[in-house]
């Protein structure tokens, strides 16, 4: 298969197109901008539609429309615009229409910062807008995984009828790696439920349900959805982690640099491992059933993503926390370095 | 039967034959008719898609024969573009009240104008928000007294009524802009020629037809439905002037 250099905001984007996403709406907002720009160049060649929204709010708003004519419809953004875009996600939510939205995350809060972040974990596992909402979050870690999981978004998207978000971080949009493209694939015909033209009976596509028991067996069915996706779509990779003493967790950027850590300390002698969760939602909570000695978390955020594993965790082993913010991002020394002091800091504990 | 009979009116093909939830002397009633019987007379009903928005109208899927996607509050525009940007060959609506289009949703219409899409807007003006519960709209007039303008809409304060079909028509995109009143036969008859002129505009890919129509709340504005229409008569017209503001059909281009 030939390798080719690219970008992981432009690799992205390839891989939507190659995944028969035929519509894409955006807003500029650093550090996605490749996104909308190589959508721009490439989308129409592709016989599909490129839009510049005014705002990220109009533009999940035309992934709403665009996905509601049953057509692979997608928009791409960072913190401040994906912000803007969680009431549409809501009303997307109550609708049950697919739909793929990137979030390339940047320091927060308000404006913050344009350097790589996952600031956003909280807000994109569990702030999709107002009401009961969830959607599949997938987090990559190196650019091929971008590529890779782009036609796992659109299918699992349309499969349970709810948006799926991919969670980058600067350093995953603006890095070059090397990458294997797959075929493209012919978009898939509109499903029967999208508003094409009322040839039969006329479709509706709402989320309003004004009458309490009608909403709440509308959120019931969400809900019993939501436990499906729990059972069945949990990913993570694990790394030299069957015979770990200390178990660290890390998404995206961080998981990059904690591997590096692991291998470090392993050589020292420390039997350390690595889980790396890939659905951040649902978080893959099977890989939490064995329990090593200690956990230590490490995030590109304040102490996020550790509350998820210490729920997982149920209190079985203690669960320690590093975290670099504003856009800073940990040498694999400093990682392993903290390894160590977890694991000592039991020792003292104990 | 009486024989030779000419059936002179009926209900239109594309208006469900269903009560309306709308309140006693809404005109919300008389504006889906002209909506469905534009559908009817252009032949679209199989094509066309409509963009419900928040307010007292969201139910229109209800009561119009045509798919529908409902949009959050002041977004229809931008679902719309979604909808004719994938289906170019079909025909996309939006049917907005004035607090979603004229002050939640001002940036989604004016866009929508800015980029000529191809949709067209019927835009539904009564002066205050309906479903809230009457509090004041961008298009309540000066000193119009609502549960948020207790004491009259205070210019000085709070602004005074936006008139948008003026503010759109000035927008290259925009192929056809029209304000008219449902408050009488004659006057429905000029609405009616303006929504399917604003169809028509989208259907012949000249760009974005909207129709503002001025509308009645007679709850809210706390008179008798007669009266209400008396006072859009009165009141309303003056502040919001009628007529065809742009019809690019008209200037050649």
């Amino acid at each position: 298969m030939k390798r080719i250099l690219m970008k992981g905001n432009e690799a992205l984007a390839e891989a939507a197109i190659r995944a028969g996403c035929r519509a894409y709406f955006g807003y500029p907002i650093t550090p996605q901008n490749e996104v909308p720009e190589y959508m721009a160049r490439h989308m129409p060649r592709a016989g599909g539609v490129f839009v510049q929204a005014e705002s990220e709010i109009a533009a999940i708003n035309m992934v709403h429309g665009a996905s509601g004519a049953g057509v692979r419809a997608m928009a791409s953004t960072s913190g401040p615009g994906f912000s803007l875009m969680t009431e549409g996600l809501s009303y997307m939510i109550g609708s049950r229409l697919p739909g793929v939205v990137v979030n390339v995350m940047r320091g927060g809060p308000g404006l913050g910062n344009i350097a790589p972040s996952q600031g956003d974990y909280f807000q994109v596992t569990r702030g999709l807008g107002h009401g009961d909402t969830h959607g599949i979050v997938l987090a990559p870690s190196t650019v091929q995984e971008i590529v890779d999981l782009m036609p796992v978004a659109f299918e699992l998207s349309e499969r349970y009828r709810l948006p799926v978000v991919i969670a980058a971080d600067g350093i995953l949009g603006q890095m070059m790696e090397p990458v294997t493209l797959p075929e493209p694939i012919a978009p898939p015909p509109p499903p029967d439920w999208a508003t094409t033209g009322a040839v039969g009976s006329p479709r509706v596509i709402s989320s309003i349900y004004l009458a309490p028991e009608d909403l709440e067996r509308h959120v019931l069915s969400l809900m019993r959805t939501y436990q499906e996706i729990r059972e069945r779509e949990q990913r993570w990779e694990a790394y030299r982690a069957d015979d770990a003493e200390v178990l660290v967790v890390a998404y995206g950027t961080a998981a990059r640099v904690v591997r590096s850590a692991v291998d470090r300390v392993r050589a020292q002698g420390l039997a350390a491992g690595l889980i790396r969760p890939i659905t951040l939602w649902p978080f893959p909570t099977t890989a939490f059933e064995r329990s090593p000695r200690r956990w230590l978390v490490v995030e590109l955020s304040a102490g996020q993503m550790v509350e998820d594993v210490r729920l997982a965790l149920s209190g079985r082993a203690p669960v320690g926390f590093h975290g670099r913010v504003g856009g800073v991002v940990p040498s694999p020394a400093e990682v392993a370095e903290a390894i160590r002091s977890a694991v000592v800091g039991e020792v003292v504990r104990a | 039967m009486i024989k030779d009979m000419v059936e002179v009116t009926s209900r239109p093909r594309s208006l469900v034959d269903v009560p309306l939830h709308y309140c006693p002397g809404c005109t919300h009633g008389t504006i889906h008719r002209l909506v469905a019987e534009a559908i009817d007379s252009l032949g679209i009903r199989e094509r066309t898609i409509g963009v419900a928005s928040v307010g007292c109208s969201v139910f229109i899927y209800n009561y119009l024969d045509v798919d529908f996607q409902q949009a959050p509050h002041g977004r229809a525009p931008a679902v719309a573009t979604g909808i004719k940007r994938v289906l170019p060959d079909r025909v996309v609506f939006t049917y907005q009240g004035d607090g979603d289009l004229a002050s939640i949703g001002t940036a989604e219409i004016l866009h929508a104008a800015a980029r000529g899409e191809r949709i067209t807007v019927i835009f539904v003006n009564n002066a205050i928000y309906g479903m809230t519960g009457g509090q004041m709209a961008p298009t309540t007039l000066s000193g119009m007294k609502t549960t948020t303008s207790p004491y009259g809409r205070d210019v000085r304060q709070a602004g005074g009524a936006l008139r948008v079909v003026e503010l759109l028509a000035g927008i290259d995109g925009v192929a056809y802009a029209a304000r008219e009143a449902v408050t009488s036969p004659a006057r429905i008859h000029r609405a009616r020629r303006a929504v399917e002129a604003a169809f028509r505009a989208q259907i012949e890919d000249r760009g974005l037809g909207i129709v503002e129509l001025l509308s009645t709340c007679p709850v809210n504005w706390k008179l008798p439905p007669v009266e209400a229409v008396a006072w859009c008569e009165a009141n309303m017209i003056p502040a919001f002037p009628l007529g065809v503001l742009k019809d690019t059909t008209r200037s050649g281009d």
